[in-house]
């Protein structure tokens, strides 16, 4: 794709000078990761929690947090604003096309992702005493597939939302159930019901697969084939209904 | 103006730069281009004029490769923008209707990105220069006014060294001043040697702009010519107005022979005629020791040929400024 990388750097560039995309993306897991790190109730190992604390509960959550803010509000706002403004139209006129724009996005996002994670998973050891994942490749698979379908849940919101604002509203629907059935307010305590929904939600599968990986073990097979299936048919349904303009 | 036409020739020979036959296109039921055909020379500036809705940018989306054409051919410096997207997207710059950029995309973050997706861009700060917008190279898109939006989406089309420039409705919106500067930026585009098309529904746009055009209505061309053309082509007629300095006896006009009607309102003779009808009537008053007071010729427009042609009226809700007292639209106006 001629021009990506150009788009790309431009594209990291905007990134950079969006006050809310830095603060929802990017600072919310870290100070969420601070603040409940300093809470001494929280640094204390529980049995119920068989010997862990609740900060290496919450570990794996705020990964799957920093990759859903930006997979479900900064993505898809992102894309149908450029489409709703013309942007994506203005560049079809172009040699590069829109489809290295949508490129440019996916991989400014898949950066910052990146980037979030491995600042939670060194903060997390180095403040917190969070042992970094021992299942060093069954994390990075499962960070994959994490991404992958939820980038395709981003891409959906970003082909049905008519307008930028229409998108984060959607992003923010998706975005608070998504994190509920994953245990973000309930962690180590979720009940059984909504862990069983989440299991079957890419968000729950996710975090249950990191968790794991955190343990040293590697991930149960359904909660990856949970986050497959989202991924290719995510994926695929984006591809079909995504417009240009 | 034929002769700018010719004397800019020299890149591609006498090929016309853009082929368009009997072009047809719908959206589901609605037919938006019925049948529409023209050729656009090398070199010229090409108004395609119409009202709201004629189809006019349909057309030229179809020339670009954004639509796809459910009929008729489509040749764009030789090549087929529905199958040779890539070619044509290289030689032709396009400013589009209503397109932004990112809010907070600095003027020259964009040229610089734009011209990067070309084979042999322009060098932007040259164009940035030329432009007007030097002193805004850091602004970001979100602080434009909206004549400076404008001139960037122009240097955008320019920067690629286009053959082309397909300009959609570039001065709607615009203030009498920034439409005058407007139209200097096209000229200027095409003392570069680029070939302009230029979408507009501004009688008078197209009327000073234009070495010809295609009139377009629900979807059909209704007549291609040069704008002069066009207006001899439905009016023969001239008319003249004036206030006589001295009482003029009706008969001294009617008798002439390239008078052919006398009409007064008030103290006011409006004669109406053909051939060298100012020379006859201001002789015949010269020998009547009498002055034309407030003498005025009037001549059809552009406008008044779109009437004529169409039988009905262009959009009135976006018509600009009738200040220019060189206008002959002006003239007419007043009257």
């Amino acid at each position: 794709m001629r021009g990506l990388p150009k788009l790309a750097a431009v594209e990291a560039k905007l990134f950079l000078r969006e006050g809310t995309t830095l603060v929802v993306g990017l600072a919310l897991p870290i100070v969420l990761l601070v603040v409940f790190g300093s809470v001494p109730a929280m640094r204390q190992a529980l049995p119920e929690l068989g010997g862990s604390r609740i900060i290496d509960v919450y570990a794996p959550i705020l990964v799957g947090l920093a990759v859903a803010s930006l997979s479900l509000t900064v993505l898809p706002t992102g894309l149908a604003t450029y489409r709703d403004k013309g942007v994506l139209r203005r560049l079809a006129t172009t040699p590069v096309g829109p489809g290295s724009l949508l490129g440019a996005q996916l991989v400014v996002n898949l950066v910052a992702t990146l980037l979030v994670v491995a600042l939670l998973v060194g903060v997390a050891a180095i403040a917190f005493g969070v042992l970094p994942p021992r299942q060093v490749i069954g994390f990075a698979l499962t960070l994959v597939l994490l991404v992958g379908s939820m980038f395709g849940v981003g891409l959906v919101i970003a082909a049905v939302a008519p307008t930028g604002r229409a998108a984060n509203g959607i992003g923010m629907l998706c975005y608070f159930p998504m994190l509920f059935v994953a245990g973000l307010w309930t962690p180590g305590s979720t009940p059984d019901v909504v862990a069983r929904i989440g299991e079957f939600t890419p968000l729950g599968a996710g975090v249950d697969a990191l968790h794991s990986t955190w343990a040293g073990a590697w991930p149960a097979p359904l909660p990856l084939l949970v986050m497959a299936a989202y991924a290719v048919g995510l994926g695929v349904l984006a591809a079909r209904l995504f417009r240009w303009e | 103006m034929s002769t700018a036409a010719a004397q800019a020739g020299g890149k591609g020979g006498d090929m016309p730069v853009i082929e368009i036959e009997n072009l047809h296109k719908r959206y589901g039921r609605h037919v938006a281009v019925h049948d529409v055909s023209f050729t656009v020379e090398r070199g010229e500036i090409f108004g395609i004029l119409g009202p709201n809705g004629a189809g006019k940018t349909t057309t030229v989306e179809c020339a670009q490769g954004l639509r796809t054409r459910d009929g008729g051919t489509v040749r764009v410096l030789g090549s087929d923008p529905a199958t040779d997207r890539l070619a044509v997207r290289r030689k032709v710059g396009v400013q589009l209707q209503e397109t932004q950029l990112p809010d907070r995309m600095r003027v020259a973050e964009a040229l610089d990105l734009y011209s990067s997706f070309y084979p042999d861009p322009a060098d932007w700060r040259t164009l940035l220069a030329e432009l007007g917008l030097a002193d805004k190279a850091d602004t970001p898109f979100k602080k434009l006014s909206g004549g400076q939006k404008q001139r960037l989406s122009v240097a955008l089309a320019l920067v690629g060294n286009p053959e082309i420039a397909i300009l959609d409705e570039l001065t709607t919106g615009m203030d009498p001043q920034a439409r005058r500067d407007t139209w200097q930026l096209v000229e200027d585009i095409r003392a570069r040697g680029v070939t302009v098309l230029l979408v507009t529904h501004f009688m008078e746009e197209a009327e000073r702009l234009c070495d010809r055009l295609a009139l377009i209505d629900a979807g059909r061309v209704v007549a291609v010519g040069t704008p002069a053309g066009l207006v001899a082509e439905v009016d023969a007629e001239q008319r003249v107005r004036f206030r006589p300095s001295a009482p003029l006896d009706d008969r001294l006009l009617t008798g002439l022979p390239e008078v052919t009607g006398v009409t007064r309102t008030g103290n006011q003779v409006l004669v109406t005629g053909t051939g060298n009808l100012l020379h006859a009537l201001t002789s015949a008053l010269a020998a009547q020791r009498i002055t034309a007071v407030d003498l005025r010729v009037e001549q059809a427009s552009l406008e008044d040929a779109f009437v004529a042609l169409t039988g009905r009226h262009p959009d009135r809700s976006h018509r600009p400024d009738r200040a220019d007292p060189t206008s002959a639209a002006a003239q007419r106006a007043r009257q």
